[in-house]
C-alpha cells in the first residue's frame, strides 16, 4: 500500500464517518435519553424504519424535505410515547415491549410505504465544506448534511443538560433511583414517558437521514439493523451523549474500510473487512466494559442492571 | 402441525382421486383453472430482481383463466416450503414459481415430491434431470448477454476508461455479468477496465452507496451493479454526476442525466409459455434457458448518458447476440494470469455456468 493509497482509504474513512454516522448518532442519543430515565426501548429499529418512510413520504407529498424530517420525528414521537405508556402499565417488561415495537414500526412502515418506493422525493441538501481544497475526493468526503451538526450540538447540549439543568437532574434521578424520585414528588412514569417519547423523536429523525440523505431512497431493505446497533452503541458509550457521537463516528469510519480497500485494489478478504465495524465494537466493548467504573455509569433502574 | 398437514394432504389426495375417476381425463384438464403461485424473496417493487418477476406476473394476470397468487419477502428457509404448501392447499395452486436461488434445494425439491400433481418451476439453472422430481424444473435467462450490451455502451460513454461494478456475491452468474461488461467494453474500447467491489450481501443499501462512492473516488465514471435492488447504486451515481448502467429492471427514471442503458429480464416470455401449456393441458417444459436469441432479455431504452455512437454500437451488439454471436471468445486469461477459456464458447455452454474467475482487465478478487 503506497502513501497515495493510504490517503484514499483515510479520506474514505473520514467521509464514511460523516456520511454513515448520523443515523447511529440520533438513535443512540435517543436511546441514551430513554435509558437515562431508567427504561430501555429496544424498538428504535422500528422508529428508524418508520421515520425513514414517513420522511420520504412527507418530502414527496409536501415537496419540503425538512418538513419530512419533522414528520419523521413526530412519527417516532408517537411510537415512543406509546412504548412509554404501555410500559407504565403494571407488570409490563420494557424489553419485550421494545421488541414488539421493533416489528410494529417496521411493519407499519412497510404497509404504508408501498406507494412511495417508486417515486423520487426531494432530498436534503449537503453543505459543501471541502470545495476550497480543489480535490474532488476530499470535497466529496466533506459534503456534510446539516443533521450531522445538529446531532453533535444536541449531544453536547444533552451532556450539559444532564448535569446542569433541572429536568436533566430529574431524569437522571428517575433513572438511578425511582424511590428517591418518588420521595421528591416526581412522577416516575411521566418522566419516563416523556423521555421515551423524546428518544423516539430522535430515532425517527435518524431514519429521515437514511431515506432523505444517505443512501437517500426509501425501500424495505433500507435499514440494515442501524437501529439495533445504535442501542448497543449506547452501552458501548456508557450512557454518555458525547461518547455516543464518537462511537457513531468510529462505527461509520470502520464501515468504510471494506469498500475503500477494494477500491484501491486490496480486494482479498473483503468479507473480513466488511465485518470491521462489528469486530471493532466487540473488542472495544470487551476492553471498556471490564472496568468497575463501567458498571457504575449504568443507570441503576435499568432492568438489565437491576 | 405436522399431523394437520399430513391429514390435509391425505384429504387432498382422496379428492384428486375422486375427481380423476369421475371425469374423463382430457375434459378434467381442459376445465382446470390455472392458479399460479409466485413466491418472491424481497418486496415486489425493489427496482430489481423481484420487480422484474412481478412485472411479468402483472402481464399474466391479464390472461383469461389465469389467477395469480403472490407472496413477497419469503425467506430462503423452511418459510418458503410453508408458503408453497399453503398456496397449494388453501388456494389450489397448480403451478408454483419459486423465484429465488436459495429456494430450490431442499424446499422446492421436497415440496415437489410431496405434491406430484403440482408443477414447480424455479428461477435458476439448478434442475437435474437424473435426480430431481419430474414435476419440478428450472427456467433461467442469461442476463450476462444484456450486461455485454451495457459494456458496449459503457465502453463508448466513458472518458476515464474505468467502469465501476458494485457486486453482491461472487457466484457464477454475478461473475459472468462482470466479465461480460468487460468484454463488451473491450470490444469497442480496448483500454477499458472494470473495477469491482463486492458488498457480500444481496441487499445492503448503505454499503452499496459506500461502494459506489469508493468506485467513483477511484476514478470510475460509469457505474453499474449486480445487487437485488440497484436503486441506491444508480441514484448515488446520478448524484455524484457520473453515468450508470442498470440491472434487473429499468432504473432509467432514477437517473435522467446519466443513465446509459440497463440489463433487463423478460420473464413474461417464459411465463406465457407456461400459461399456454397449462391452458392446453400440455406438459410444461422442465428446463427453459433463454437469452437474446429467444426474446427473453431486453436492454432498457438508451438514456441521456449514452453517446450516439454508444447507442449505435449497443443496438448492433443486440442484433449480433440475437444471431448467436459468442461473448466468450478465447484465448482469455483471468486476472491472475491463468488461461481460462481457450476457444470460442457458445453463449449457453454449461461450462460457463460454473464460472469462478474474473477476467484480465477486471480489478478485484472473488475471495
Amino acid at each position: 500500500m503506497t502513501g497515495a493509497d493510504l490517503f484514499i482509504v483515510l479520506i474514505a474513512m473520514v467521509g464514511g464517518a460523516i456520511r454513515v454516522s448520523t443515523p447511529f448518532m440520533f438513535v443512540a442519543l435517543g436511546e441514551c435519553l430513554t435509558e437515562k430515565s431508567g427504561r430501555i426501548n429496544l424498538g428504535h429499529e422500528g422508529n428508524l424504519v418508520l421515520g425513514a418512510m414517513v420522511a420520504y413520504a412527507g418530502s414527496y407529498t409536501t415537496g419540503s424535505p425538512w418538513l419530512g424530517v419533522l414528520m419523521a420525528g413526530c412519527a417516532g414521537l408517537v411510537l415512543g410515547a406509546l412504548h412509554g405508556w404501555i410500559c407504565k402499565l403494571p407488570k409490563v417488561n420494557d424489553i419485550a415491549v421494545g421488541i414488539a415495537f421493533m416489528s410494529f414500526g417496521t411493519g407499519l412502515a412497510f404497509f404504508f410505504g408501498k406507494p412511495y418506493i417508486q417515486p423520487s422525493a426531494p432530498r436534503l441538501e449537503a453543505i459543501p465544506l471541502g470545495d476550497w481544497t480543489g480535490n474532488s475526493s476530499i470535497a466529496q468526503a466533506l459534503q456534510v448534511n446539516p443533521l450531522f451538526f445538529v446531532g453533535i450540538a444536541l449531544s453536547v447540549f444533552l451532556w450539559w443538560a444532564f448535569r446542569n439543568m433541572r429536568w436533566g437532574l430529574i431524569l437522571r434521578m428517575t433513572g438511578d433511583s425511582a424511590a428517591s424520585a418518588k420521595a421528591m414528588g416526581v412522577s416516575v412514569d411521566m418522566v419516563r414517558l416523556l423521555a421515551t417519547a423524546a428518544g423516539g423523536f430522535l430515532a425517527g429523525v435518524g431514519g429521515a437521514f437514511l431515506s432523505l440523505y444517505y443512501p437517500g431512497s426509501w425501500n424495505e431493505g433500507l435499514s440494515s439493523g442501524q437501529g439495533l446497533m445504535a442501542v448497543a452503541l449506547v452501552i458501548f458509550a456508557r450512557w454518555d451523549p458525547v461518547r455516543c457521537v464518537f462511537a457513531a463516528l468510529l462505527f461509520g469510519a470502520a464501515g468504510a474500510i471494506g469498500p475503500s480497500l477494494q477500491s484501491i485494489g486490496i480486494s482479498q478478504g473483503y468479507y473480513f473487512f466488511n465485518a470491521a465495524p462489528y469486530i471493532l465494537t466487540l473488542f472495544i466493548m470487551i476492553a471498556s466494559a471490564r472496568s468497575k467504573s463501567a458498571a457504575r455509569e449504568a443507570p441503576g433502574e435499568l432492568s438489565i442492571v437491576k | 402441525m405436522t399431523s394437520m398437514l399430513s391429514r390435509r394432504s391425505l384429504l387432498k389426495a382422496g379428492a384428486a382421486g375422486l375427481a380423476a375417476s369421475a371425469l374423463p381425463l382430457g375434459f378434467a384438464r381442459a376445465q382446470t383453472p390455472i392458479v399460479l403461485g409466485a413466491v418472491y424473496v424481497g418486496p415486489r417493487d425493489d427496482f430489481g430482481w423481484n420487480q422484474a418477476h412481478a412485472v411479468a406476473m402483472d402481464i399474466l394476470k391479464q390472461v383469461p383463466g389465469v389467477t395469480v397468487i403472490e407472496e413477497e419477502k419469503v425467506p430462503e428457509t423452511d418459510a418458503v416450503a410453508q408458503s408453497m404448501e399453503s398456496m397449494i392447499n388453501l388456494d389450489g395452486a397448480n403451478l408454483v414459481l419459486a423465484t429465488s436461488f436459495g429456494y430450490y434445494n431442499p424446499f422446492v425439491v421436497e415440496t415437489a415430491k410431496k405434491y406430484p400433481n403440482v408443477q414447480f418451476r424455479h428461477a435458476a439453472p439448478l434442475w437435474n434431470e437424473a435426480t430431481d422430481p419430474k414435476n419440478a424444473g428450472s427456467y433461467f435467462c442469461y442476463l450476462n448477454q444484456a450486461h455485454y450490451v451495457n459494456g458496449v455502451a459503457a465502453g463508448l460513454s466513458t472518458t476515464s476508461n474505468k467502469i465501476g461494478f458494485v457486486a453482491a456475491k461472487p457466484i457464477p452468474s454475478v461473475l459472468s455479468n462482470i466479465n461480460s461488461v468487460l468484454l463488451g467494453a473491450r470490444s469497442v474500447n480496448p483500454a477499458a477496465t472494470v473495477q469491482v467491489i463486492f458488498t457480500g450481501e444481496w441487499s445492503m443499501p448503505v454499503r452499496e452507496a459506500e461502494a459506489a462512492n469508493a468506485l467513483i473516488d477511484a476514478g470510475c465514471d460509469v457505474i453499474t451493479c449486480h445487487v437485488d435492488g440497484p436503486k441506491v447504486v444508480v441514484e448515488t451515481a446520478e448524484t455524484r454526476g457520473v453515468k450508470s448502467c442498470g440491472h434487473n429492471a429499468s432504473q432509467a427514471p432514477l437517473a435522467p442525466k446519466g443513465f446509459i442503458t440497463g440489463a433487463e429480464y423478460k420473464w413474461e416470455t417464459i411465463y406465457k409459455i407456461y400459461a399456454d401449456a397449462l391452458a392446453k393441458g400440455e406438459a410444461l417444459p422442465n428446463f427453459i434457458a433463454g437469452g437474446y436469441h429467444n426474446d427473453m432479455l431486453r436492454n432498457s431504452a438508451f438514456g441521456a448518458g449514452a453517446s450516439p455512437e454508444a447507442v449505435k454500437a449497443g443496438e448492433a451488439a443486440i442484433e449480433a447476440l440475437k444471431a448467436g454471436k459468442p461473448i466468450y471468445v478465447g484465448p482469455l486469461k483471468d486476472n491472475t494470469g491463468k488461461l481460462v477459456i481457450e476457444g470460442s464458447m457458445d453463449n449457453y455452454d454449461p461450462v460457463l455456468d460454473g464460472m469462478n474467475y474474473l477476467l484480465e482487465g477486471v480489478v478485484g478478487s472473488i475471495t
